[in-house]
This record gives structure tokens, sequence and C-alpha cells, in this order.
């Protein structure tokens, strides 16, 4: 069959475990060789997702083709062509480093002829030359999680999946991991990678915020900053914080206030038009303005207005 | 089917095993440790009981019968005491089984031919200890009694008339009546119960709860290659601890050995693939290490011990009990070791076991594979 340009395609899913809706009609597309993140609290069906997309788990109702292959109807074909890193660490800790390297060759059945060049691809990727027969369980987080990666794509699979690869790795060693996943993408592997480390999410081509089992927003990082945020962000140093914030809860044209470090964020409609207001508004209820100037939003910003608001109007609803 | 993928899971497993203390006591200290165990510890015959005696008379013929008490192989006479309160104390605090008591007349009235009698003393908390005891203690007596009568009539003159009727007892299969001959064939029942469902029960548990099963299903090995990769190495273990466990039978036990050890591999085979799939089906169905080892242990172990036939006879339990045991499959490779060892019956002629083996094989080996699936839910 010919290539597909998408090397995931998931249509209106759903994931329900009894009343509890996991997945709610989600739809993405992820193009090949693409880093594509997908961000969110713990508990917004991040991983429920990616074990459907694995075949691990039957969705409920809706559609998930990866590498051209359906999850539901064809697991087998899947699973031959994906990597997949779940969320805790699930090597044998129990075994050498090289012999979960041999167990995961076996298993993804790495001819013979490729095998060493294989083992000594993975060694060297995850960094692990000359320590091949360490007691895995002895190695340090963020090794174990080389070593992993390094299992997962023993067999060259052309999707990858990462559930939270990064959780409990310091920063440098994060960063590293980064690198090596760029690098995968640059060889033409699709990245399927979820997070809910806002700076993580930056390295992504494409992100997917979910929330409550919903999408919420999708673009690259830079268009969900410009795009997704619903009116305009303020920085405001003022002193004190405390009853500022409050002050600001009820001020009229304030949509979302929020202490971030030593300053304020607030979410206004219009910038221009706000910020005169808002100082006075300041001021009048006793509090001391220092700077106030309308601000890039980070991607947390833009998560934080998406779920708040849409929490509020499912508060509503019920 | 891929033998790759089978081989590596299988040779994973093996790893894991070697390198796991706790798994390498099972495979190799526990049998040894069952068989010397039901070999020597259980022992069904009474054999040198201790006996506490009171002779009130200290004559020849007292004598004469305590040495017959101690002549035979069944009491062992530890103390000669000068009062009732010593034997009320032994019997009390559990020195002695059993106080013989020897009347000051005892001699006197054997001379002038009236009968006489000997008190026996017997701690009866366990029946049926006392029961063989009592048994035992009539027969010395009697015989004892049998050759005085002999001797009075033949210092008379008087004919010696033969008993009129007596039994010869031949006792087959078992000739010298060991327990142990009984017992140790039955311990592969209980060795290959933990080997087969106890231990395997353990390591797919495992692998749930360490959460190294959905990395597992998430590569293209299949549920079935999972599930022969992890019972191969066992499978293989637990025949090679039917081999030493026969070995320390027949070369350390001196239990007899009769049949064929074609029948003896293929009989443990199968109870092998019962329990192999019983404790798949376990650890499936369980998904938590300690319910499943626990849940192994109660419907293997305990019923290969109390229900198989084992140690209790099947034709002594209540008939319900017994219909039971027609659904334990320990109770058939338990009969089929006893008949194997101590019989030698045909292979030809053990289809009544075989078969039920056979059946309980297929079934739950089938089960098994359909029991497991490459999903979370």
């Amino acid at each position: 069959m010919p290539e597909p340009v998408n090397s995931v395609v998931v249509e209106n899913l759903v994931k329900r475990f009894g009343d509890f809706v996991a997945v709610d009609r989600l739809s993405i597309a992820v193009r090949k060789g693409e880093v594509f993140g997908f961000l969110g609290p713990n508990g917004a069906g991040k991983s429920t997702t990616i074990r459907m997309l694995c075949g691990l788990l039957r969705p409920t109702s809706g559609r998930a083709q990866v590498a051209g292959y359906d999850v539901a109807r064809d697991p087998e074909s899947v699973r031959q062509n994906i990597g997949y890193m779940s969320q805790k660490f699930s090597l044998y800790n129990d075994l050498k480093v090289i012999e979960n390297i041999r167990l995961f060759a076996g298993l993804y059945s790495v001819p013979s002829k490729d095998l060493q060049g294989r083992i000594e691809w993975a060694l060297a990727m995850a960094n692990l030359k000359g320590q091949e027969n360490l007691i895995t369980g002895t190695l340090p987080g963020g090794w174990k999680q080389r070593l992993a990666l390094g299992c997962a794509v023993l067999h060259k699979p052309p999707v990858i999946f990462l559930d939270e690869p990064t959780s409990g790795v310091d920063p440098i060693t994060r960063r590293q991991f980064w690198d090596l996943i760029h690098q995968m993408a640059e060889e033409g592997v699709t990245v399927f990678v979820t997070t809910h480390y806002m700076e993580e999410a930056e390295y992504c081509n494409r992100l997917a915020l979910i929330f409550r089992g919903k999408m919420v927003a999708l673009g690259t990082p830079s268009e969900l900053k410009r795009d997704s945020m619903k009116g305009e962000l303020l920085l405001i140093e003022c002193e004190p914080l405390g009853p500022a914030v409050e002050a600001l809860q009820s001020a009229p044209d304030v949509m979302d206030a929020a202490v971030f470090g030593n300053a304020l964020h607030l979410v206004v409609p219009d910038a221009a038009a706000a910020i005169p207001r808002i100082e006075k508004y300041l001021v009048d209820h006793g509090i001391a303005v220092g700077r106030i100037e309308k601000i890039r939003p980070s991607l947390e910003d833009v998560f934080v207005s998406l779920t708040t608001t849409r929490g509020a109007g499912e508060e509503r609803k019920a | 089917m891929s033998i790759t993928r089978l081989l590596a899971v299988a040779r994973k497993e093996v790893i894991q095993i070697l390198r796991d203390s706790r798994s390498l006591f099972i495979v190799v200290i526990m049998p040894v440790t069952l068989m010397l165990l039901f070999g020597y510890g259980v022992n069904l015959d009474l054999k040198g009981l201790p006996v506490y005696v009171y002779d009130r008379d200290g004559s020849q013929q007292s004598q004469d019968l305590l040495k017959r008490f101690q002549a035979s192989e069944y009491f062992h006479i530890v103390r000669v005491v000068d009062g009732y309160p010593a034997i009320t104390r032994a019997l009390d605090d559990g020195h002695a089984k059993m106080g013989i008591v020897i009347p000051w007349d005892f001699s006197e009235r054997l001379s002038e031919g009236g009968p006489v009698q000997v008190q026996a003393l017997v701690d009866a908390t366990d029946d049926n200890t006392a029961n063989v005891l009592i048994g035992y203690a009539q027969a010395v007596v009697q015989g004892y009694s049998a050759e005085i009568q002999v001797n009075w009539l033949q210092e008379r003159g008087q004919p010696v008339q033969p008993a009129a009727i007596s039994v010869e007892t031949r006792t087959w299969y078992n000739e010298d009546l060991e327990s142990s001959a009984f017992i140790v064939p039955g311990v592969l029942a209980l060795v290959m119960s933990v080997i087969g469902a106890f231990l395997t029960s353990l390591t797919i548990a495992r692998e749930w709860e360490r959460g190294s099963m959905e990395q597992l299903i998430s590569t293209p090995v299949s549920a079935l290659e999972i599930m022969l990769g992890k019972l191969v190495p066992y499978f293989v273990i637990g025949m090679f601890d039917v081999v030493v466990c026969a070995v320390i039978a027949i070369g350390w036990f001196h239990v007899p050995f009769r049949g064929s050890y074609v029948t003896l591999m293929v009989s443990s085979a199968l109870f092998m693939v019962v329990v192999l799939s019983l404790g798949f089906l376990i650890s499936v169905l369980a998904k938590n290490q300690f319910a499943a080892s626990q849940i192994a242990l109660l419907v293997t172990f305990l019923p290969a011990f109390l229900l198989s036939g084992f140690l209790f006879a099947i034709e002594q339990m209540p008939a319900a009990l017994q219909w039971i045991t027609r659904i334990i499959p320990a109770r058939y490779y338990v009969s089929l070791l006893k008949q194997i060892f101590l019989k030698g019956t045909p292979t030809g002629m053990l289809y009544a076991d075989l078969i039920p083996l056979a059946v309980f094989a297929l079934v739950l080996g089938l089960l098994a594979t359909r029991s497991f699936h490459k999903r979370l839910e």
C-alpha cells in the first residue's frame, strides 16, 4: 500500500470506563516524522489514548489508525510497527542491561544478521556502552529511561509512543532525551509523546491540549500561544499581591487573575483599553502598582486559560 | 507462532528463576525437603512407643512377659517404676503412651492355672494410636498366654491341639508394611503442585504488578507465545523434580519401583500440564501475587494433600467427600504413582486414571490459552 502521509489518524475516538468518559470524541492526525505532543494534567486521558493507539485498550467507539492499520481490527500489525514506552518503567529490573535488550530484540523478531548491529546501536543510543552487564534495577532513573527507549525502538518502528518518558528525570538528562527524540524524528520516525511538563511541550512540533478527555486546542506551540488565548495577557507588578488578586477577581473586564512568581498575570479582552482602568482600580483599592504591561502568554497561560473557562462552563451545566 | 519470540520469553524466565534465590529454593530445596519430611516425619507406623512398667510381682514369669513386650518392635520399655503415681505422671506428661501393671500374685495364680489379669493404662488422646496399641498389647499377651497353656498341657502329657483356625497373612505390594512406601510416591504430587501452580501463579501476577506486562503485550509477541514461553521452563523444572523425587524415593527410602519409567514420566507430564494450566489461569484472574499464590495453594496443594489419597485413603472418606475427590486431578495422579511404584500395574490397565488426567490436562490447558488476552482490561 502507498505510504500514508499521516502515521496516526484518530477519528471520534471514545473510551468509557463505566460511566466515566476517559476519552471523549478525540480526532487528530499526526504526520509522518512529526514530534506530536499530548499535553494535559494527570487523569486527562493521555495514557488511555496512547494505550488505545497501541492496541492495549479497545476503543468504546470511533476509529484509530496507526501506521495504516486499524487499532481495533488489526492490533498485531499495529504492534509490529510501533515502539511503546509506558508511563511506569517496565523493563525487567532483575535482568542485566544486555538481557533486556536481547529479550526485546527477540520479541520484535530482529533478524539474527541484524541483531549485533541493533544491540550496538541501542547501547550507543542509550549511552550504555560498557554497562551491558549491570543489573537494570541498579541504574539511575535517566539511564533506565534511555534503555527503555532503546528497547522500544530495536526493530526500527516507524511510529513510537512515549507515555511521559521523562517523569522523574533530571533536567539535563531530560534535555538529552529530547535530543534523542528529535534525532529519530529527523530519520522519519513519528513520535507521539505525552507530557504534563509545559517547558517540555515546547520541544514538540505540534501539540494537542487535552483536558477531561477532550481536546481543547491543537497547533504548534507558537500558534497556541498566539491564537488560543481568549483575551490578552497582562503582567502586573504590585504590592501586596494577595489582596490585589482578590480585588481583581471581581474587577470589570478581568477574565482571570493569578499569581505568577512575584507578579500577577491577568487575562483581559483588550490590553490597551484595560491597562489604565486596571491601574486606577488597583490604586482605588489601596494597592501600590509598579509595572503593568501586555506580555506574550506562555503555554501554561494558554493551558490555564483554556481549562478554567471549560471548567467553569461545565460547572454551569451541572 | 514464532519460536524466536517464544524462546525470548522462555530465556528471560529462566534467567529470572536462576537470579531469584526464593524460586531457586522452591525449585531445588523444596522437593528434597518435602521428600525427607514425609519419608521420615510422617510415619503412620507405630514403632518403639514408650512404655512404663510397674511389676508388683517381680517373678520369672512376669519378667518373661515383659521381655516379650520389649522384643516387640512396637514397644519400648522406657522405665520400670515402683508405684502407680509414677505411671500416672508419665502418662500425664507424655513420657509414656502406655503403662503396664503386673499384679503381685501374677506368677502365683499362673502356677495355679487360674486366670490372671494384667493392667494396661493407655494414653488415648490419639484414638487411632490407642487402638493400635491396645491391639498390639493384646497380641503380645495372648502369645505369652498361649505358650503357657501349651507348656501346661505338655507338662501333664496332654496332646497339644493346634489352633483350629488361623489367618495366614501375606502382604502384597508393600511387603514390609512400611508407610514410607505408601506415602513417598505421593509426595511427587505435592512437589509438582507447588512448582506448577504456586510458582507460575507468582510469575504472571508479578508481571502485572510490576507493569512489565504492559510493555510485553505492546510487542508483537502473541498471547500463546507468552503463555508457553513462561510455562515451558517450569515444565522442564517440574519434570526434573520428578526425577529427583523418584531417585530419592527409590535410592534412599527403598520404595519399590515395579512399573514403567515411561508411564511415570507420561503421567507426570500430564499432571504437570494440569497444575501449570491451573497456576496460569489463577494468575490471569488474580493479577496480584499474594492473592494468586494463596488461591493456587488452595486449589492445588491442599486437595493434593488432603483429598488425593496421598495420606488418607479415599475409600475411608464419607461418600460425599469421595465424590468430590473425582474432580481433584491429584487423585488420579497419586493413584497412578502408587500403582506404578508399588504394584507395577501394566500401563494398559491404568486407563481409569490416565484418561481422566488427560482430560483435565486438555480442558484446563485450553481454558488457560483462552483466558489470557493481550489487553489491559
